[in-house]
Order: structure tokens, then C-alpha cells, then sequence
């Protein structure tokens, strides 16, 4: 194989060349003759009646169209929801009707009541402000806890009440673990908020829908990591339009973070307005407008309790954790807290007891959906601040908690109390790793140092599972999946021997160009830079589920894996017959097909020409051509695990943190491309650390959004998040996809949130203020010298 | 963004007739007015950039002032006020970013107000006067407020006369989502006595600390401050900061202000 372009090599992204040189093609880059501009009016309150839209004036204004409200939708489905929770007592969830324009009521500040399409953009804004609305106010419901009050205002006058579900898992467990608390010799418990977030990718959503009347055929192109769930849920359920009618495409997008997984309303009138008005109909959406109508994520309030005996093993843990669901389900929104966070609470742990319960909760905000990690983040968070909490109260070392309560490498694959079973991991080796990489062994001499200069320095520590690949379908359809989880690819070898491949999986920064290449170039023995891969439109690529969850190179790319393989089956038939061989004796090495123990050979072009041109070809029994597709449903999700440490100091007289350095010692299980890995995990650490320190949604008891723009959203800058070591050298494979590969595109964000806050609190114990046990994210300087005077 | 009409005169007569418009605004480094437009929060009819007039542009020293024309960059007052005030050079250096710096002016830091803005500590914190095409104002005299001046309907600003300091320094704390001043102070000593400027922090935008001012007159040194405290009364309270909060970086920013210039 090339060494310089296969799997394990550090080959440059092919990607970047247009993107870094302002070439990439994006949504907002696609106009089409004739096309439209659409400007959705949105609604300033939080919670109202809507009494009366006239749009007489605003719709003989220069340039308008047309304009739509929720009478022109009646016909048409509301935006579904891909995943129903069942609750407690055996009862599905809550689940309200989320229509394309707000009917009847406005239920957060953003959403949608009009949509005025107009010749150009300024022109369906101008008229868009000469729409009356006559909306009467209603009393909002912001916080979880008093929206599940008996007399609290509805957000949905239709359900019985703003819950969405009460959850407990495993429900069975709930009495052992009780027990188990009224018997521990320690208990020890935190109450904590993971804060609110807006995705903010870099590209903000768009959408453009267009109509060809004379073949029925409607296209949607669309900032999406998931191009054809958009084409199956808003073609299904939303507009009834079947797939043969309906193409989808996401050309480049700019960044996700599962902001772009979900299928949006904005979508569905694109598409149906094209329809309409027989003319392309776009949407670009403004930064003020993503804040307020891209779903967030995070969100959870929550108490986590740590039963322990007097040896300091962890016997139970126990949780209440209240969810936002915001005022409408996203796709994937109910998922998140339950099966994507309920099944992570054992962490690294042997802990044989868990419950967890969770009530979600409508309130007048934004939805909440998945977000970089996506649950397993605040299973993380709560855990790890809750494992160094109970070091601290109980005097040991958090590194010695820690590893006396590791699952140990000999005892994998290991089944948890909290349903999924481990394969494989070694999570004493990454944290040896981490601590030598950090010379923790020197942390004591540094915090010398930084007092000499003022300064508090803190150590803090943090170990995480995280659980890739979500699946299997047939299991989680159990669990209440309306979809399935397997990824697809096709595999067309050309004529004269180069290779496309096209991918269900989609790519928004992850590199898969590059990557996957690499994995086939590496399978066949020819260079990377004659395979192309596609990904993204529904019209050339294999219905697949996208990207999210880390899936992309373990599920993804264990389909290109299949499909290759049986590339290579038939190929070495073909090489077979021009060599007059057995099949069996057939070996393929370096892009060239021999057989066993003679000179005899064939190289790849050879073969491909043969398939393609098949004059001395065996007709009789293979098919010519050379293409191959495969769907790959995992058997099993993957578990990445890693130990992060954050070494931070603290200035007492402002409050405020700088990250010195921040080690990342990750089980990726193996690796296609190191530096795309490292980038990854780059990626991550910044936003987990803007988590822990900066970033913040903030709504008032109004519901309107105060973090409503970049000038109150702090996104963390290059100098906010530096002093990174990023190390994936332990591995344990995975057992059960044929990479061994893990996933790593969530890691980063997963794990650092509490090493961070783990180092504030350490570092402001060192300097004397033991009173602070927590303190919520962000970590403004305000909070921490607010902790520090109170 | 509203359609607008665009003019931008040459000369300073031109733009004040200009600005007789009564849908005018004066236009300088547009940092401010053309984000709130874009934002469609602020709709003029007609803009009278005012980065045409060379009499408004240029720094330039003259005896114990330093007179800066109104709309000088950020970035012309960084490089070319370094030698005779490197301590305003500086804060103008760490305006905003590069882009800001290149494109926002003195003037219209000034005449907006932004309460978080750093060169109203700067004006007040020197004493700076304030130069109109109608007349001189004093900085005590200027600062009316959060976006309030002493400015009259048209009046544009033409130059700042800075007295040179004998020692200056500023200290910012920053917000991180913008970087804009979370609290900044001005810290300036002559031989009259010192100054000490505040912006970011009091819901009356810029404000002088008077028990400051005189602790470091008679003695011009950070312990001199370090049992002062000044009151939370007045001040921001936001996702960034609780009046008390700000109160504290008030005397901090102050000691490192100081430590800064000695």
C-alpha cells in the first residue's frame, strides 16, 4: 500500500484546498435562475395567542409574492419527531403537533408566524415589517422546575401538562438502589446546572427549495449532516412527497455540531413554497436569526448522588436530572437525555447499581437537541465532578479513586447496570498516559510558582466513556428509534481503475475525503489520489443516515470497508480468469493480483479494463462492471475513552481562569489519519472548555434570549483555548467493526467540561477556600470571584 | 439594512450643511451606526461620511497637548501617538481587532459613548478637550451619561487636545464575547495632581473616582489605593457581572493601572 496516503498516515486534507482558498461550495453559494428570497417573520414573545396576521398591506408592497401563515400549511404534517421515549410507568411521551408556521399560538421567541417571499431579500424584509399581528401575550414558562408546576401555563394547551416524560432507568433497579443508599457507609451528592448552548457552526443554516412542474420533481438544497432523514421525514410525514419526487442535497456545510442533524421547518417551506410559486424560493438565515431558531443544546438540571462503601468502592449512583425539551420536540431531542445520557452513568466505573431519572420538560425557549456529545457529555460531567467531589470529602486522591474504582483491562467485554456492555478499553493505561504527559508528578512545584506570583494553580482530572456509532437498529427501534442507525456506501471502480465511492455518511468538516480514500486506497493498493469520494445528495449516494455521534469512519466507513471488500471478491474472479487461476489463489497486494507461489500477474487496471471491456471475460458466471453496495448495521456502539487533565491558574483578584495546559489522552482505537484525529480533538477541547468557562445561554423570566448575539455569547477565541497535548497512542480496537476503530469527534467535548471545573475547584481548595465544593458553568470570572467572597 | 443616500464631502463646511438634512447622520468609522442599521435598529436617510476631511484626520503634537483629528483610525493613533503618549497609543492599539481599528475613529468612539468604549476613560481620565466646529467643550463637561454627550443636533467633533500625562496607564478587563471593557480605567498624572477615569462599569457610562484621584495625588503609588473600595451603587449588572463585581475591578483595574504607569 502507499505508505504516504493509507490508513495510519497523516495525509493532508484534500478538502482544504477549496475551502482555504474560498472555494468551497455551500448552500448559500447555490442561485438558480428565477429564484426567490423568503424572510420569515418571527415572533418577539415568548408565549402568546395569535389573534390576528393581516397581511393586506405588506403583500401589495413592491416585490412580494407571496405570503404565507399556518392556513396555507393545513394540509401538510407537522415537523416529526424521530424518537418516542417511553416513560415510567409504560406510557409513550408527550408529543406535540410542531407546525411549519406557529398555528394559533407563539411558543418561544423565534418562532416562525409568517413568511413573506418577495423578488429580492430587503424587499420580504420590508414587507415582513408591515405585517400586523395581533398577538395577546401570554405568562411564559422558562424554568423547568416551576413548568411542572400544577398551575403552571401550558405550552401546549393540548397536553396534559408540560412534561414531556418521567424516565427511570433501569427502572427495575430503583428500589436495589435505594437500598443501597440507606446501607453505605458514604454518600455523596451534587447538585449542578450543565448550561444551556447555541451550536453557532461557523455557516448558518440555508435552505433553498426548487421545482421542476414539468416532471413533479422538487430539490431541497440544505445545510444538513443528514440529507436523506431530511428527504424521509419531510417527505413522509411533512409534505408527502415520495422519494422518487424528492432529491436532497447538502453540498459543503460549514460546521455542525448536531445543529444541522435535525429536520427544520425552514426546510419544508422551501421546499413546498417553490412548489407554490413555481419559481426557486431561498432562505439564508442571519446570525441573530440562528440564535434563535437553531436548535440549542445542553441544558439539564440536575442532582447526582455516590453511594460508597468503606473501602471507597462506588456501590450506587442515583440521579434526578430535569431536561429541556424547549417548545417544541427536535428530531432527536428526546433521545438525548435518556438513552444517549441514562446509558452512559456508569462512566469508567464498576459501579453495580444506577438509576437515573429524567423529566423532560416543555417550556417557551428554543428546542434543545443534540450537541457535540449529546448527552454523554452531562452523564460526564456530573459523574467526573461528582467522583472528585467524594475524593475531596473522603480525603483520598482523586487519581487513586479513580483507578481503585476503574473497570480493569481483564475485564472486558464488561456488561453495566445501565444496559450496554464495553468491548474493550484500558482506562488505567490512559490516565498513566495522561499523567506523564502532564508531570503531574511536578504539579506541586508549579503551584509553588504560581503563588510566588500571586496566582492559584489547579490540577484537574477527568476520565470519560463515550458510547459511538449508536446501534444496533433492531435494538434501538426497541428503545424507540423511528429510524435505523446502519450506514451505506457504494463502491464504482472506473474503467481504467480509479475509484468513486459514494457515502451516506455526510461531511461538515470531519475530512472525510481524505479519510475515507485512505481506507480504500488502502484495502486495494492504489493511491489515494485516484479515489473520490461523494457524499451529501440523495440522488447519487445510498439512503444513509449521516453524520453525528462520532459514526462516520465506524459505522460510515465500515460500509465502504464491506463494499470494498466484495470489490476485491469480484475482482480476483476477474483476475482469476486472465491468469487462469483458482479465485482462492488470487492475492492482491500493493494494487497488483498474483497467484500463490508463481510470477504470474495481473495489476489492478487490468482487471478493471477486463470488467469494463469484457472480451476474455467469464460471462457465463460474473456479471461485467465492477460496483459494489453494502449497508453496515453495527452489532454494538463503540466506547472511545480517554483521561483529560487541565492545568489552570487563577488570578484571586479577578477571578478569572487561564488554561495552561490541557492533556488529552484518548483510546481512539485505531487510527485512519492521526492529524485529522488531533484536529478533531482540538475542535472539541475548544468548545468544551467555551462550555466550562464562557459560552452560556441565558434566558430572562420573560423568555427573552439575553445571550441573543456574539456581543453576550461568548465563543471562545485561539488564545482562550491553548496549551494542548494530544495523545491517542493507547488503543484497544474495536472488537466488532473491521477497522477497529472508535470515533472521535465528540471525545474533546465530552471530557474536558469537568476537567476544567475539576481544576478551578482544586485550585481554589489548594489557596484555602474549601468552602466552594461547585460552581456552575461558565466559569466567568464573576462566578468564581463571587464563589470566592461569598 | 434601509435604502440610504451616501455623501462624503471634502471639506468640513460641505458636512455640517450636509448634516442640516434632518434625516442625516454623521458617518465616521461606522462600528457602531452600520451594524444597528444592518440590524435595521437605526435607518437614516442620508450619510455624511465624515473620512473625506483631511483637517479631521492626523495626530500631532503641540507644546503639552497631543491633538488628534477626529477621525483618526484607532491604528493611525496606536503607531503615531506612541512617542508623545504611549500610554493613549496603547489603548487605542487594543480596541476591538484589527478590523475595528483600521476603520473605527476617535471621534466616533466619542460622540456614540458606548459605555464599555475605552476612549471616554481616556478623554475624561486626561482631561481632554473636546473641539466642535462650534466650540470647545471639556471632558467633565462632555460625558452626560450611557450614549449622552454635550454634542447639539449636527454638531460634528473636529479634534481632541490630549494634555500629555508625566505618567498614564490604562488597565482593561475584558468581556469575553466581544472584548469589549468589562471595566477600564485611565489613570493620568500631572503635575496639577491625577487623574482616574472609569468606563464599563456604571450604568452612567464614564465616571472620575474622586477618592482615588486624591489618595494617588498624595501618593502616586498602587498601595496607596489598596484599602479603597468603591461603592456598587450605580453600577452594570449583567450575564457578564453583578454591580459588586464591577465595584471590586474598579479598585483592581485602578492599582494596575497604576503599577502599569510607574
Amino acid at each position: 500500500m502507499p505508505k504516504d496516503d493509507g490508513i495510519g498516515a497523516s495525509t493532508k486534507r484534500r478538502e482544504d484546498v477549496r475551502f482555504l482558498t474560498g472555494n468551497g461550495r455551500y448552500t448559500d453559494d447555490i442561485n438558480l435562475r428565477g429564484q426567490s428570497y423568503v424572510h420569515f417573520l418571527r415572533s418577539d414573545v415568548a408565549h402568546g395567542r395569535i389573534n390576528g396576521i393581516d397581511t393586506a398591506t405588506a403583500a401589495a408592497m413592491p416585490g412580494v409574492l407571496k405570503i404565507f401563515t399556518a392556513a396555507d400549511f393545513a394540509a401538510a404534517g407537522g415537523i416529526p419527531c424521530g424518537w418516542q421515549v417511553t416513560d415510567r410507568f409504560g406510557k409513550p411521551m408527550q408529543e406535540p403537533k410542531h407546525p411549519i408556521l406557529a398555528d394559533g399560538k407563539v411558543r418561544h421567541v423565534g418562532d416562525p408566524i409568517a413568511a413573506v417571499v418577495a423578488e429580492t431579500y430587503e424587499q420580504a424584509r420590508d414587507a415582513a415589517e408591515a405585517i400586523e399581528l395581533d398577538i395577546e401575550e401570554l405568562e411564559p414558562v422558562i424554568d423547568m422546575v416551576a413548568a411542572l408546576a400544577p398551575d403552571a401555563p401550558k405550552v401546549h394547551d393540548d397536553l396534559a401538562s408540560n412534561l414531556c416524560y418521567d424516565w427511570g432507568f433501569v427502572e427495575e433497579n430503583r428500589e436495589a438502589v435505594n437500598a443501597a443508599f440507606e446501607s453505605a457507609a458514604h454518600v455523596v451528592s451534587l447538585e449542578l446546572t450543565n448550561n444551556r448552548l447555541v451550536a453557532n457552526p461557523m455557516e448558518p443554516r440555508v435552505a433553498v427549495g426548487d421545482y421542476d412542474p414539468w416532471g413533479d420533481n422538487h430539490t431541497l438544497y440544505t445545510t444538513s449532516q443528514t440529507p436523506h432523514v431530511i428527504r424521509l421525514l419531510m417527505g413522509a410525514f411533512v409534505l408527502n412527497i415520495p422519494e422518487h419526487k424528492l432529491r436532497v442535497v447538502a453540498p459543503d456545510v460549514g460546521g455542525g455540531f448536531g445543529s444541522k442533524i435535525y429536520h427544520y421547518a425552514e426546510e419544508a417551506f422551501c421546499t413546498y413554497a417553490a412548489k407554490v410559486l413555481k419559481r426557486p424560493v431561498k432562505w439564508t438565515s442571519s446570525r441573530s436569526e440562528a440564535f434563535i431558531s437553531d436548535a440549542h443544546g445542553r441544558d439539564h438540571k440536575t442532582k447526582i448522588e455516590l453511594a460508597l462503601d468503606g473501602d471507597h468502592n462506588f456501590l450506587a449512583i442515583r440521579t434526578d436530572t430535569y431536561a429541556n425539551m424547549g417548545a417544541y420536540l427536535s428530531t432527536f431531542a428526546p433521545s438525548i437525555p435518556t438513552w444517549l445520557h441514562g446509558t452512559l452513568m456508569a462512566g469508567n466505573y464498576k459501579t453495580p447499581l444506577i438509576y437515573v431519572n429524567v423529566k423532560a420538560v416543555f417550556t417557551n425557549t428554543v428546542p434543545v437537541d443534540a450537541y457535540r456529545g449529546a448527552g454523554r457529555p452531562e452523564a460526564t460531567f456530573q459523574l467526573e465532578r461528582l467522583v472528585d467531589k467524594a475524593a475531596r470529602e473522603l480525603g483520598v486522591d482523586p487519581v487513586e479513586l479513580r483507578r481503585k474504582n476503574f473497570i480493569k483491562a481483564d475485564q472486558f467485554p464488561y456488561q453495566t447496570p445501565v444496559a450496554v456492555v464495553y468491548d474493550t478499553g484500558n482506562y488505567d493505561a490512559t490516565l498513566d498516559k495522561m499523567l506523564e504527559l502532564a508531570d503531574y508528578a511536578n504539579f506541586d512545584a508549579r503551584v509553588a510558582e504560581s503563588k510566588a506570583r500571586g496566582k492559584l494553580r489547579g490540577f484537574g482530572i477527568a476520565h470519560y466513556i463515550e458510547a459511538c456509532g449508536i446501534a444496533p437498529s433492531n435494538l434501538v427501534g426497541q428503545l424507540g428509534a423511528r429510524a435505523g442507525l446502519y450506514e451505506s456506501a457504494s463502491v464504482r471502480v472506473n474503467a481504467t481503475g480509479s475509484i468513486s465511492v459514494y457515502t451516506g455518511s455526510h461531511s461538515h468538516g470531519q475530512g472525510h475525503e481524505t479519510t475515507f480514500a485512505q481506507v480504500v486506497a488502502d484495502m486495494i493498493g492504489v493511491d489515494a489520489t485516484s479515489i473520490e469520494i461523494h457524499h451529501g445528495d440523495t440522488s447519487n449516494t445510498p439512503m444513509g443516515m449521516g453524520t453525528y455521534g462520532s459514526r462516520s469512519l465506524a459505522v460510515g466507513g465500515s460500509a465502504i470497508v464491506k463494499a470494498t471488500n466484495k470489490i476485491i471478491d469480484k475482482a480476483k474472479k476477474i483476475a482469476a480468469h486472465l491468469l487462469e487461476a483458482a479465485p482462492e489463489d488470487i492475492e492482491l497486494k500493493d494494487g497488483k493480483f498474483s497467484v500463490a507461489g508463481t510470477d504470474k500477474s495481473v495489476d489492478w487496471t487490468g482487471v478493471t479494463l477486463a470488467a469494463y471491456v469484457p472480451h476474455n471475460y467469464p460471462l457465463e458466471d460474473l456479471e461485467p462492471g465492477l460496483e459494489e453496495t453494502a449497508f453496515y448495521d453495527p452489532s454494538n456502539f463503540t466506547y472511545p475513552s480517554g483521561a483529560y487533565g487541565c492545568e489552570i491558574e487563577l488570578d484571586p483578584e479577578t477571578g478569572k481562569i487561564d488554561i495552561l495546559r490541557f492533556i488529552a489522552a484518548d483510546d481512539f482505537g485505531n487510527i485512519v489519519n492521526p492529524m485529522i484525529v488531533e484536529g478533531q480533538v482540538h475542535g472539541g477541547l475548544a468548545q468544551g472548555i467555551g462550555q466550562a468557562l464562557m459560552e452560556n445561554c441565558v434566558y430572562d423570566d420573560q423568555g427573552q434570549l439575553l445571550s441573543g448575539s456574539f456581543m453576550d455569547y461568548a465563543m471562545p477565541r485561539a488564545d482562550d483555548v491553548r496549551g494542548f497535548t494530544v495523545d491517542h497512542s493507547c488503543i484497544t480496537p474495536c472488537t466488532h467493526n473491521p477497522l477497529g476503530v472508535k470515533g472521535c469527534g465528540e471525545a474533546g467535548a465530552i471530557g474536558s467540561p469537568p476537567a476544567v471545573v475539576n481544576a478551578a475547584i482544586d485550585a481554589l481548595h489548594r489557596a484555602g477556600h474549601s468552602h466552594i465544593s461547585h460552581i456552575d458553568m461558565p466559569l466567568t470570572p464573576s462566578r468564581v470571584w463571587a464563589a470566592m467572597n461569598s | 439594512m434601509h435604502n440610504f443616500e451616501f455623501v462624503k464631502p471634502s471639506t468640513l463646511a460641505d458636512a455640517v450643511a450636509a448634516l442640516g438634512d434632518g434625516e442625516a447622520q454623521p458617518l465616521s468609522g461606522g462600528q457602531t451606526l452600520i451594524p444597528s442599521m444592518k440590524a435595521r435598529l437605526n435607518a437614516p436617510g442620508l450619510l455624511v461620511s465624515l473620512t473625506g476631511i483631511a483637517e479631521l484626520k492626523g495626530v500631532c503634537r503641540e507644546g503639552d497637548m497631543l491633538v488628534i483629528g477626529a477621525a483618526t483610525t484607532h491604528a493611525t493613533v496606536a503607531a503615531d501617538a506612541a512617542a508623545d503618549f504611549p500610554g493613549l497609543a496603547a489603548l487605542a492599539g487594543q480596541i476591538g481587532d484589527h478590523a475595528v481599528r483600521n476603520r473605527g475613529t476617535v471621534g466616533g468612539s466619542l460622540a456614540n459613548n458606548n459605555p464599555s468604549a475605552c476612549y471616554p476613560a481616556a478623554a475624561l481620565g486626561t482631561g481632554a478637550t473636546i473641539v466642535t466646529n462650534a466650540r470647545e467643550i471639556a471632558a467633565d463637561d462632555y460625558f452626560q451619561g450611557m450614549f449622552t454627550t454635550a454634542l447639539e443636533e449636527g454638531e460634528i467633533i473636529t479634534s481632541i487636545r490630549f494634555p500629555i500625562p508625566q505618567k498614564a496607564a490604562y488597565a482593561k478587563f475584558l468581556q469575553p464575547a466581544p472584548r469589549f471593557a468589562l471595566t477600564v480605567v485611565v489613570v493620568a498624572q500631572y503635575a496639577s495632581g491625577v487623574r482616574v477615569a472609569v468606563t464599563g462599569a456604571s450604568e452612567g457610562g464614564v465616571f472620575r473616582w474622586a477618592e482615588a484621584e486624591a489618595a494617588l495625588s498624595a501618593k502616586f503609588d498602587a498601595d496607596a489605593i489598596a484599602g479603597l473600595s468603591h461603592s456598587s451603587d450605580g453600577m452594570i449588572s449583567d450575564l457578564h457581572g453583578t454591580p459588586e463585581y464591577r465595584a471590586h475591578l474598579v479598585r483592581v483595574m485602578t492599582q494596575r493601572a497604576v503599577r502599569a504607569a510607574l
